[in-house]
């Protein structure tokens, strides 16, 4: 049977577009001494480390074994994770694992990128098959265009409906210090009227590309109780993986993978209405295309109600299930650490560390991972102990 | 860049690499180029389990993780599922060059498969294409062909 496990700290660097002050151990060693900080424990105390990026972005692979005066893993059990896009949840569940199984009590997971020392769209051309998608594929933004051209011929969605999202998103941002694209709100206006990229997704339709890490630290029932007087227990947590073809990709029925992912934790953790039982949502939204169709897929509401649900204002702060407090993914978005901030997102909320950006009385909370190949993680993190 | 207290911060440079790679294309694959070459003619390949029509063919079927091995000559028209004008900048890996925009990509049914072919098609005009639209492949004169995805020159849309 597995332990009990709960998120006991968490800490981020302050995540910018270009951070040439620091190199990239030094850019990790930021985020995990404000983890450890966060939850009163030094390097001693952490029995095992899990770290992931995105390999070849920085082309400086094997991270694991580089960064371990960054890490804080000299002489402990390191264990490297790359998922693509997932990578951060991937992390973060490999750490509950690690804690689950019975043989660590403390694990430190660590996720980080520095998207300005690389040509990010080139390294994620070569995650294409490079016999039959590299020729014609173009990266991140128009394979995400490609799905949004098929859910809006689908749903009849309009940019419109999109740029909403991004609204929501950029304003909420406006209460994370953290976040890279925290400085002004965005209208629809300026969102229709910035330069289209991959039509239909124009500039601020997606995520900026951010140099950031993000630590977190996961402590076995007995230990986390006695570190936090609040800790984040992990109720569920699903991993699914889809077919690596990208043309066996359906676009007409929803992200797959996070369907599968999300009905899974739903069960775990009995929430048969997410909307009525989650309190808050981390979600990797890496573009506003997705969310208006994941939460359709996550059950937020019916298949093509995504635009009316985010209208309404159901997914504003103050909305019946706020989406992305911190300013999500297209507010920052510094890859390897991305999802690994949708968990220490969550966290916060239920820990009550949110400042600013707290929704309040946060006992339930979903935070999602989505990477590579149509990829996704999804974990549910509560107050009580499961 | 400059920090706080006007030190310049430094960056250090890849420079240009070349690095080039070899890939196998398989069986199937080979079969594929074989075929649009010799033939200009699509195969695809059929699952015994689910019964999809999978093209480019190849030798699983992921979801039923099945061994295929029965080929199926497909049409080489097909309807857009999905599809985006790329317009902005960006080196080609493949290359090293910055790839021509704007281009559309886009994600084709072939008539008689179940998935979806990626490749481009010849309209930038992001009001005149849209999903549904039937296409056909513009193939490459036979002695210019190599083997490759760009045998396929790209798709155009039926009007
Ligand atoms: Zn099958």
């Amino acid at each position: 049977m597995a332990r009990r496990v709960a998120i006991v700290g968490t800490g981020q660097t302050h995540h910018r577009s270009h951070r040439l002050d620091v190199n990239g151990r030094e850019l990790i060693h930021e985020a995990v001494e404000r983890a450890l900080k966060d939850c009163e424990l030094t390097i001693r105390d952490i029995d095992a480390i899990v770290i992931g990026n995105m390999d070849h972005f920085e082309s400086i692979n094997y991270v694991d074994t580089w960064s371990v005066e960054g890490s804080g893993g000299y002489m402990k059990p390191i264990m490297k994770v790359t998922t693509g896009g997932t990578t951060g949840t991937s992390v973060a569940i490999a750490a509950y694992y690690h804690v689950a199984s019975g043989l660590f009590d403390k694990v430190l997971a660590i996720g980080w990128e520095k998207n300005s020392e690389s040509d990010t769209t080139g390294a994620i051309i070569t995650c294409s098959d490079p016999v039959w998608d590299r020729f014609s594929y173009s990266g991140a933004i128009p394979s995400l265009a490609t799905e949004a051209s098929a859910y809006m011929e689908q749903y009849g969605a309009t940019q419109e409906d999109a740029a909403r999202v991004a609204v929501r998103e950029r304003t909420h941002a406006m209460n994370n210090p953290y976040a890279q694209l925290h400085g002004r709100p965005i209208t629809i206006k300026d969102v229709m009227e910035s330069a289209m990229l991959a039509y239909p997704i124009k500039l601020l339709d997606v995520c900026p590309r951010t140099d950031g890490a993000c630590a977190v630290v996961f402590a076995a029932e007995g230990t986390a109780e006695r570190i936090a007087p609040k800790p984040a227990w992990i109720k569920a947590c699903a991993v699914r993986h889809a077919a690596t073809w990208f043309g066996d990709v359906d676009y007409n029925t929803g992200l797959l993978s996070l369907k599968r992912a999300s009905l899974e934790v739903y069960e775990k953790a009995g929430i048969r209405h997410p909307v009525e039982e989650l309190d808050v949502a981390e979600l990797y939204l890496p573009y506003s295309y997705a969310g208006l169709k994941w939460i359709e897929v996550l059950g937020f509401c019916g298949p093509g109600e995504g635009p009316k649900f985010i209208w309404e204002g159901h997914s504003d702060m103050g909305g019946k299930l706020p989406i992305n407090p911190s300013g999500g993914v297209m507010s920052t978005n510094c890859i390897g650490a991305t999802a690994l901030l949708r968990t220490a997102e969550a966290a916060l909320q239920i820990m009550g560390k949110g400042d600013k950006r707290q929704v309040p009385d946060v006992k339930t909370a979903l935070a999602t991972g989505f990477g590579g190949c149509w990829w996704s993680d999804a974990i549910i993190m509560s107050s009580k102990k499961p | 860049m400059q920090d706080g207290k006007n030190q310049e911060l430094l960056t250090l440079n890849s420079g240009d690499l070349a690095m080039p790679y070899e890939w196998s294309i398989g069986l199937y694959g080979s079969r594929f180029f074989q075929e649009i070459r010799e033939k200009r003619r699509f195969l695809g390949i059929r699952c015994p389990k689910c019964q999809k029509v999978l093209v480019p063919p190849r030798r699983i079927c992921g979801p039923c993780f099945q061994k295929l091995d029965e080929l199926v000559e497909l049409s080489d028209q097909g309807t857009i599922k999905a599809f985006s004008v790329v317009n902005y900048p960006f080196i080609d890996p493949a290359t090293g060059r910055q790839r021509p925009i704007p281009y559309t990509y886009g994600y084709i049914n072939l008539d008689g498969s179940d998935n979806i072919f990626s490749h481009l098609i010849n309209e930038i005009d992001e009001s005149k294409i849209k999903v549904g639209m039937k296409v056909r492949a513009v193939f490459k004169d036979q002695a210019e062909m190599e083997g490759n995805i760009q045998d396929i020159r790209y798709f155009e849309i039926i009007r």
